[in-house]
């Protein structure tokens, strides 16, 4: 009888075990999923860019300033592999720039007019979008990645899945962009 | 997430109902197949008093068999009957700027719920409507009225495009699509045999029970009889019983996928503006049909009854009062603000 008993325990325990095993795995591969949305989105802006910068560009000769800050903001956030601070603040600054293009584009009614420029203006405004939803829901994926391996139980069997702290995409602001980032480290999440 | 429990909850229960419609409807289907046999059977019995060879009951295995079918069909191609009987066309390239943001719109919604991009529709309406189709996920469809293009901007669009990605989410698309070719189906049947026992077959029913030829013997008729008048009542009653659960389904989800589409969005407000919109155009979608009235953001038939509250209201309407959703809504960016304004600057 009490063999029977311990038996049935520790089945229970093996099936507690293996469940939460698969739900952390599950966690972790959407978060370097959703990593992944985010990944495509910011090729597609990267690629975007030049085509609006050389379309505004003879129109816009009085702002070589803010079109070349949205060049370098382009190439740095290009070169910027390495863990999400990093890209996240790459990328912000090529969110920051590219906000100040468009609101100088505004005050050129003919680059307004022109069909070409309008189709651009909303392709970006959409990839803009794309990266800023991709972001969310990456967050949201990574937070409860981080939630469930920090939650007891769930945390006994967080080694044996190899779960990692994911590090979640902060949201940059215009005044924090000039301090200098604080690197700690942290890496994104590996496929 | 907290809204990650939810989210299972209500494709659970989706998925339950279902299947519960499925069953329903071919119990429904049996019950007029067997029960007619069994009216035949009684009454044949009752005529010959009691001799009668055994039958075999054709109507029944017929009937459920019919039903069977239907219900796999509308199973498979419920979505695109719905897409084909509002006359909706798929946007595969987008020509103008107004298309374009519609196609991008759709999938940065996609993008936010974390879904496949759904196919996009455009049906030629001048009034704003908008409705979701799809078994799933990865088969689900999208549609707007030109109206809606015209009269929203970058902002309600996304709001009206993400509590349809809601509805996607929740899989109320698979229930609510299912539902509306189950509807019709059964308002087509009971509506035709209505008319076929109104015309020659009361003629022969009438025989059939009055008994000609030897007297008919009293409690056989009577069972028959009892059959029969259960039979015509459930024939009368499911149009109108299927509708009222069709829209019992409905009313619900839309505060549900309202709410979907703020989390998504995190712009309540637009949404909000949005509806206000869309309600402010009272004219009716002519190009939805009441058929599938419970799938639209608003309601296309533009009744009354969806603007009331109370019992009759709850029973009759598809849609809850839009007054009572924007109201909600913006409750929720009042949240929002308040939320964003206590917390310290990060």
């Amino acid at each position: 009888m009490g063999s029977i008993l311990l038996l049935v325990v520790l089945a229970i325990i093996v099936l507690w075990v293996v469940g939460a095993y698969n739900a952390l795995i599950g966690l972790k591969n959407q978060t370097v999923n959703a990593w992944k949305q985010i990944d495509v989105q910011l090729k597609r802006r990267h690629d975007l860019i030049p085509n609006l910068v050389g379309t505004v560009k003879g129109s816009m000769e009085f702002e070589k300033d803010t079109l070349q800050a949205v060049v370098d903001a382009r190439s740095k956030a290009m070169a910027s592999g390495g863990d999400v601070k990093e890209t996240a603040a790459a990328e912000g600054a090529l969110t920051g720039a590219l906000g100040k293009l468009f609101v100088v584009m505004e005050r050129y009614p003919d680059l307004k007019s022109s069909q070409n420029v309008r189709d651009l203006q909303e392709e970006l405004a959409s990839t803009e979008n794309k990266i800023a939803f991709a972001r969310q829901l990456y967050n949201d994926v990574a937070t409860s990645y981080n939630t469930k391996q920090q939650q007891f139980p769930t945390n006994l069997v967080a080694g044996l899945a190899k779960a990692e702290h994911a590090e979640l995409w902060e949201i940059e602001d215009k005044a924090e962009r000039d301090v200098p980032q604080v690197d700690l480290s942290l890496k994104k999440p590996q496929g | 997430m907290t809204a990650g429990t939810n989210l299972f909850e209500q494709q659970a229960r989706n998925r339950r109902l279902t299947v519960a419609w499925l069953v329903l409807f071919i119990l429904f289907f049996g019950w007029l197949g067997f029960g007619g046999d069994l009216a035949l059977y009684l009454a044949a019995a009752a005529r010959t008093e009691g001799q009668v060879a055994y039958r075999f009951p054709w109507i029944g295995v017929v009937l459920t068999t019919i039903a069977a079918i239907v219900a796999w069909v509308s199973w498979r191609r419920g979505p695109q009957q719905v897409l084909w009987s509002t006359g909706a066309r798929q946007l595969t390239a987008p020509q103008t700027l107004e298309e374009k943001q519609l196609d991008n719109v759709v999938e940065e919604m996609a993008i936010a719920a974390g879904l496949p991009k759904p196919k996009v529709y455009v049906i030629d309406d001048p009034d704003p409507n908008a409705f979701a189709t799809g078994r799933d996920a990865s088969t689900a469809c999208i549609a707007v009225t030109t109206g809606l293009l015209a009269c929203v901007n970058r902002e309600e669009l996304q709001g009206v495009i993400a509590h349809e990605m809601g509805h996607v989410r929740n899989l109320d698309v698979r229930l609510m699509t299912l539902i509306a070719s189950l509807v019709g189906v059964i308002v087509v049947l009971s509506n035709g045999m209505g008319r076929m026992l109104r015309g020659g077959g009361g003629r022969g029913l009438g025989g059939l029970l009055g008994g000609r030829g030897r007297k008919a013997s009293g409690p056989l008729l009577a069972a028959a009889l009892i059959v029969f008048v259960l039979w015509v009542i459930t024939l009368i009653l499911a149009p109108m019983i299927s509708r009222i659960m069709a829209m019992a389904v409905s009313r619900d989800r839309e505060y549900l996928a309202d709410a979907t589409s703020a989390e998504l969005t995190r712009n309540p407000g637009a949404l909000a503006s949005a509806l206000e919109k869309i309600e402010t155009h009272e004219a009716p979608t002519t190009a939805i049909k009441a058929g599938a009235a419970h799938l639209c953001i608003a309601d296309p038939l533009g009744k009354d009854v969806n603007l009331k509250e109370g019992r009759l209201a709850d029973l009759m309407a598809t849609h809850p009062p839009m007054a009572k959703r924007i109201v909600r809504l913006k409750g929720m960016a009042f949240q929002q603000l308040k939320a964003a304004g206590q917390l310290p600057t990060a």
